[in-house]
């Protein structure tokens, strides 16, 4: 009758990965921090050189600066606003990015080692959905609002094709463990022989991060849409939400596509890093490369285009894991 | 942990779904109500999944669960968008005719 | 060990106090958006509870299905009921009492009905990996459930779409359904 929970299965773990102590959590966070920071002052960085204003150090730091102005200015109140549930999606961004990171291994040690951690990574993605709706919801304001719609027409255009393209490198390893997909890209990454996973796992990283592409949902348009009514430290942290989604995204696309931290010379968790730090760039690059995609226009896109790519990916990849077993 | 109490928690949750799938009025609301009852059976199914019988075919109940979940909401959501546009309402009590 | 088993079983039972009572703040709360997210606090609850036991791959998917939902929901409150977040009071219930009893009596013949069983004890332990047992299940002894939830869930998706969708293919290519491009009130992506 009484059977204890939790304690009595062994856990599933990876065979190369070690789960550390749940203290080690407190370096989780301090990671996700310093790899958004570094996003957002090469995003400072990029802005300063397409203005052509300013010397690279000046820019770089231009993020620290705005965080200061930011903790600074008075936090705008609006009339009959829901603050719960507007506090709540601000902040839930940042919970949201730490977790999908706790999941993924840094070299070859990992805090949370989940038998499932593919599918968590997934739906911690899709607590994104609920969570930036609930910001533009919040102020009682139509341009967040709108924001907010944006938003969730977008997540329903790039949601499906991310989950599919997120199953490519499951099927190839056999498993949802991160770490065992890590360690099954041996000597050829993912990211080479199933190129439609990984940029469509790309663009749905850009969609939850609200990103490039996808920023209609902030868009000058409306106003700056979801982030119509937020100033002081809740724009500071809904910036910052924005920026450690990005950062998660980038890492988990290691383990899943670029090998874990298998490479020459440095050491696996500073290959983890290197590689992690490359992704962000290339989607920081990305933000003014790529041409806005508007919501009502995506959604076929999504559905007729990136969804199909995303089956014949999976397929392919099935066909191919099968054959080699 | 005991089943009992797991199971207490389960009928808790499934009786204050019902309670809101009885008295509610909106469309919506109901099926907000349907879908707390169905929350109460997935706890019920997980725990006697685990105290009674862990055996491998066991989970593939749940998945069942899940799916009529999904179906419900699925056409819950096609049968308010239709009774929306044919009568602007969104009240159950406006489509009493439908069960004559 | 003992303190831990002691502190899981805390944070179970607490996990299943916060899904009932978000369960209740659903139908009490002024807010569309309120009870459709405490609704789906109410899931995450229970989806954590699944995690506790031991089936994780079926917790984290309640998870992940009940918040993207529950994002649908909302959108669907605002649209039919069209309120701002103002906390406005509102009461939108019929049978209130009928439905109090009913619920009070269920609850109290389900909790009889558990506390006076007499449970078996556990049969057969837990398989080592339980996600790759729910998948060699569903694979290979238990395929005739995949198989008719397939065809019922496309069932769903074409139901879905004939009862929700109000234009028709004539109102898109014309009545000899010839008309190219079709007649969209929104243009699609890819140019059709």
């Amino acid at each position: 009758m009484g059977e204890p929970l939790l304690t009595s299965l062994p856990a599933a773990a990876g065979p190369a990965v070690v789960t550390v102590a749940p203290a080690w959590a407190v370096a989780v966070v301090a990671v996700l921090g310093a790899l958004a920071l570094a996003a957002a002052a090469l995003d400072g960085v990029l802005s300063a050189r397409s203005a052509s204003a300013g010397g690279a150090v000046g820019a770089a730091g231009r993020p620290l600066g705005e965080a200061s102005r930011l903790l600074r200015q008075r936090r705008r109140t609006t009339v009959q606003a829901d603050t719960l549930l507007w506090r709540t999606g601000g902040a839930g961004l940042l919970v949201a990015a730490a977790l999908m990171l706790a999941v993924v291994p840094l070299g070859r040690w990992t805090v949370a080692d989940l038998a499932v951690g593919v599918v968590w990574f997934n739906a911690m993605d899709v607590m994104v959905w609920a969570l930036v709706w609930l910001v533009g919801w919040g102020a009682n304001s139509a341009h967040a609002l709108v924001g907010g719609y944006r938003f969730l027409a977008h997540g329903l255009g790039y949601e499906l094709p991310l989950m599919f393209a997120l199953v490519a490198p499951a099927i190839a390893a056999g498993s949802l463990n991160v770490g065992a997909v890590a360690a099954a890209q041996d000597g050829l990454w993912f990211a080479a022989w199933m190129p439609v996973a990984f940029l469509v796992y790309l663009l749905g990283v850009a969609g939850f991060s609200v990103w490039g592409p996808f920023a209609p949902a902030l868009g000058t348009d409306v106003a700056g849409g979801v982030r119509a009514e937020l100033s002081g430290v809740d724009r500071l942290v809904l910036e910052t939400g924005r920026y450690a989604l990005l950062a998660a995204g980038a890492a988990f696309a290691v383990p899943m596509f670029l090998g874990g931290g298998a490479g020459p010379l440095l050491p696996d968790w500073a290959w983890t890093l290197v590689k992690t730090l490359a992704v962000l760039a290339l989607l920081v690059w990305a933000r003014r490369r790529l041409p806005a995609l508007r919501p009502d226009l995506f959604m076929e896109i999504g559905w007729l285009v990136l969804l199909p790519a995303a089956l014949v990916q999976d397929l392919l990849v099935a066909v191919v894991t099968v054959w080699r077993s | 942990m005991t089943l009992e109490a797991a199971l207490l928690l389960s009928a808790a949750i499934f009786s204050v779904g019902l309670y809101g799938a009885i008295s509610q009025q909106v469309v919506v609301m109901v099926m907000m109500g349907l879908e707390l009852m169905i929350n109460g059976v997935i706890l019920a199914a997980a725990a006697c999944w685990w105290f009674l019988a862990p055996d491998p075919t066991g989970q593939v109940l749940l998945m069942v669960v899940i799916a009529a979940m999904t179906l419900e909401m699925a056409m819950g959501f096609a049968v308010a968008v239709l009774l929306h546009r044919a009568r602007q309402t969104d009240m159950t009590d406006m489509a009493t005719d439908l069960s004559r | 060990m003992e303190v831990l088993t002691v502190l899981v079983d805390i944070a179970f039972v607490a996990l299943g106090v916060v899904a009932v009572l978000s369960g209740g703040a659903v139908f009490v709360v002024d807010s569309m958006a309120r009870a459709t997210y405490a609704l789906a606090v109410s899931f995450v609850a229970v989806g954590v509870q699944v995690l506790f036991l031991q089936q994780s791959y079926v917790g984290v998917v309640v998870i992940l299905m009940m918040v993207m939902e529950m994002a649908v929901m909302a959108v669907y409150m605002v649209m039919f009921m069209g309120m701002n977040p103002a906390l406005m009071p509102m009461s939108m219930v019929h049978s209130n009492r009928t439905a109090v009893a009913t619920a009070v009596l269920t609850f109290l013949l389900l909790a009889a009905g558990i506390l006076v069983v007499d449970w078996p004890a556990r049969r057969g332990s837990p398989p080592r990996d339980v996600t790759e047992a729910l998948g060699e299940a569903l694979m290979g002894p238990q395929m005739l459930v995949m198989a008719v939830i397939s065809p019922v869930m496309v069932a769903t998706i074409v139901a879905g779409v004939v009862l929700a969708a109000p234009r028709t293919r004539y109102d898109r290519f014309g009545d000899d359904l010839r008309q190219r491009p079709p007649d969209d009130p929104q243009p699609g992506g890819v140019g059709r």
